[in-house]
């Protein structure tokens, strides 16, 4: 493969394509609710109003939408359908010449499209996620290509660094002093300088469906950065982490990795230089934990996903002692772009300390669940009442919870105050996370969140260290006692100085932030819990 | 815990039941996997995940097999079995029902719906019926929160579920 050779696919594809694509969005949501049969259906449409020669039906990754599903859109006109049937598949094909359509029509201009700025997820919803060609037509793999021919390692580390780009999974920790770490380690010591690169694609935050559908959409962006990557720390092995919730996923990218390798992207010698990189998929078996890189680690090595202590980081002694450089499936999807548009492009957006945009899953009490990208810094208040819509019903929004289970909910009196990037969040009690958003009106008890929050702390606690595994039992009964309202004042003290042990101590992240969801909703709906408790004197008098 | 290659390890000896008769295409299936991957330990999770997927389940037969075969301790192989939630040591139900409890569909109603399948199902969340005809089981998150609450009903995932839409798909089967 050389540059010759990816324009001229690229060419090819652009030559092949039809006048006006149909795009139907095949991604879980929609998967779910009938996409493949609708996709079919549309097929024959066009094949029975005889219009093959202009219209093709195209099969593509997440529009985003994902509450409305099955979502149609019309390139290049732009129509969007929502809620589409199968039945509705000819009225949509006649709605290309303006034919009448009872199918429901969606507004590409509403504020939950028109809002968002797409760099991670700029070709969702516009190619095939199964066609190597299409990534390549919206000119992928043309960054790889730069870097391998123009910059040095050590300038690709410079331009991540000075990108401002920090990791996606929650923590925030730079990807460029990452990256430099691993480059700098020195390798096996006793055999040949064996490096790893790994994207950890372990979402297990119940309520964040980012990076599977960044998986699902566009698994080749992911590639390509994960082979950047390789280039800049000096690896020739990488590993993508996929949960065994994401079957899809898993298929789609198999079938990514075995294109690129068809076409030289993957392999030995890409595009014709000294640059060798492998990738292999490693299935998730369910289990929190491994979302922790050295449990990550532990599970890719085939052993039971229990984390250790740290350091020496992974960027030192990783998988088998090697130094190993992990990544978020989002940190990786934005190296890309960084590389095409230039760091100095991607520093403008967002906040000063907080670069580049997030993606956000929004779901719960919400009118507009889906996916969104926005920079860093928006409020949660454009978020929730802008792109969101609100809730469903109208009714007031109570909080929204950001980050899981390790994270907190946030208040809807801090909405306009609160943007969204890592330390506005943390200043609030939360964490950015991996960009779940669940949001809560109501009719949800803050109690209950925080009970139904440690109740998966307390089952996913892997058992090695004390603090986690007996603390996350201990202040699950203590809620338990709240929420059956048999608790007295002194529960709650108990249970907020737990909070404090179990944060302090615990070995890895999931139990030093398992009190998380407690504290914030402790700081910001105490009268909640107290509404809850029993009276002591009453007890007391009780016979 | 690293075994040491070439060394013979004393198993108990596996007076249980044989995986499946002799010449089963399914346990050539898992060889060619092992195979694949050289029988390296750390295959391991990949091989559990291609027995599931073969055999339904893994029995303690099937995990001695597996311990010969890459060389591990019994122990260690039943250690990993047991620690990740997708593994089930037993033989799941003809069909299954898999109730997503993640947060959005927690939200949404998700742990009510669960409530009232089982009571519809008269089993408790995570048993097998007596007839080993339907497993009612929970999912940690299926990423399927815009749709939620989400159930999967052999394999598809079916979004905005109701109880009725589900009890409508249990009758299908059972009636």
């Amino acid at each position: 493969m050389d540059l010759t050779e990816l324009h001229g696919i690229a060419e090819r594809e652009h030559l092949r394509r039809k006048a006006i694509r149909i795009h139907c969005c095949t991604s879980l949501g929609c998967y779910a609710s009938g996409a493949l049969e609708l996709q079919q259906r549309l097929e024959a449409a066009v094949i029975a109003a005889g219009r093959t020669d202009t219209v093709e039906v195209v099969g593509v990754g997440c529009i985003g939408f994902c509450g409305h599903g099955p979502l149609v859109s019309v390139e290049p006109t732009g129509l969007l359908f929502e809620r589409v049937t199968p039945d509705q598949a000819p009225e949509i094909v006649a709605a290309l010449d303006g034919g009448p359509c009872t199918a429901q029509r969606g507004d590409p201009q509403h504020p939950f499209f028109a809002r968002q700025m797409l760099v991670v997820r700029r070709n969702g919803g516009r190619i095939d996620p199964e066609r190597i060609e299409e990534y390549i037509a919206a000119d992928g793999y043309q960054a790889l290509y730069d870097v391998l021919h123009d910059l040095s390692p050590a300038e690709v580390i410079e331009t991540i660094t000075r990108s401002g780009l920090r990791g996606r999974g929650g923590a925030g920790y730079p990807t460029g002093l990452k990256w430099a770490t691993v480059a700098k380690s020195k390798g096996d010591p006793q055999g040949a300088p064996r490096k790893f690169v790994v994207c950890n694609g372990d979402e297990g935050d119940p309520g964040a469906f980012m990076d599977r559908s960044i998986l699902e959409s566009d698994p080749h962006l992911v590639l390509e950065g994960m082979s950047i990557a390789a280039y800049a720390v000096g690896a020739t092995q990488g590993y993508l982490y996929v949960r065994g919730e994401y079957p899809l996923a898993i298929q789609r990218l198999t079938k990514a990795i075995s294109q690129a390798r068809k076409h030289g992207l993957l392999g030995s010698q890409i595009f014709d230089t000294a640059f060798d990189f492998k990738v292999e998929i490693r299935v998730g078996a369910g289990a929190f934990v491994c979302g922790e890189e050295t449990a990550l680690i532990a599970s890719i090595e085939g052993r039971r996903g229990q984390p250790r202590p740290r350091p020496p980081y992974p960027a030192e002694r990783g998988l088998w002692g090697c130094p190993t450089l992990i990544n978020n499936v989002e940190t990786f999807a934005n190296i890309a772009p960084i590389i095409s548009r230039g760091a100095d492009w991607y520093a403008t957006i967002g906040t000063p300390k907080s670069r580049g945009t997030k993606v956000f899953a929004l779901a719960g009490k919400i009118r507009n669940t889906g996916l969104i990208e926005v920079p860093m810094g928006v409020t949660l208040r454009e978020i929730v009442e802008e792109l969101g819509g609100g809730t469903a019903d109208g009714s007031p929004v109570k909080a929204v919870q950001t980050g899981g289970p390790s994270g907190g909910c946030i208040p809807a009196a801090s909405f306009a105050t609160t943007t969204v990037d890592y330390e506005s969040l943390a200043a609030a009690g939360s964490i950015m996370g991996s960009g779940g958003m669940v949001v809560m009106d109501a009719a949800t008890s803050m109690v209950e969140i925080a009970r139904f929050y440690m109740e998966f702390c307390m089952d996913e606690s892997c058992g090695k260290c004390v603090p986690c595994r007996v603390g996350t039992v201990q202040m699950h009964r203590l809620l338990d006692q709240i929420c059956a309202g048999t608790a007295t004042a002194a529960e709650v003290v108990e249970l907020e100085a737990l909070c404090q042990l179990v944060r302090e101590t615990s070995l890895c992240g999931l139990g030093q932030s398992a009190p998380n969801p407690v504290l914030s909703t402790l700081r910001y709906f105490r009268h909640e819990y107290e509404a809850r408790l029993c009276d002591p004197a009453q007890t007391e008098e009780a016979p | 815990m690293q075994t040491k290659r070439g060394k013979r390890m004393a198993l108990p000896s596996p007076q249980a039941e044989r995986v499946a008769p002799v010449g089963d295409s399914r346990l050539k299936l898992l060889e060619a996997t092992m195979k694949r991957h050289q029988y390296r330990a750390d295959a391991l999770i990949e091989v559990l995940h291609k027995g599931q997927e073969l055999f339904g389940y893994l029995s303690p037969a099937l995990l001695t097999l597996i311990a010969r075969s890459l060389r591990l301790p019994p122990s260690r192989v039943y250690g990993v079995a047991t620690f990740y939630h997708f593994f089930a040591l037993a033989p799941q139900g003809e069909h299954t029902c898999t109730v997503c409890l993640g947060t959005a569909c927690y939200v949404k109603g998700g742990a009510a719906l669960l409530a009232e399948l089982e009571q519809a199902t008269a089993l408790r969340a995570g048993t097998t019926s007596a007839d080993g005809r339907l497993s009612l089981l929970t999912a940690r998150c299926l990423g399927a929160c815009g749709i939620a609450p989400a159930v999967v009903i052999d394999g598809a995932v079916t979004g905005h579920a109701t109880s009725a839409i589900v009890q409508g798909k249990l009758r299908e089967w059972f009636d």
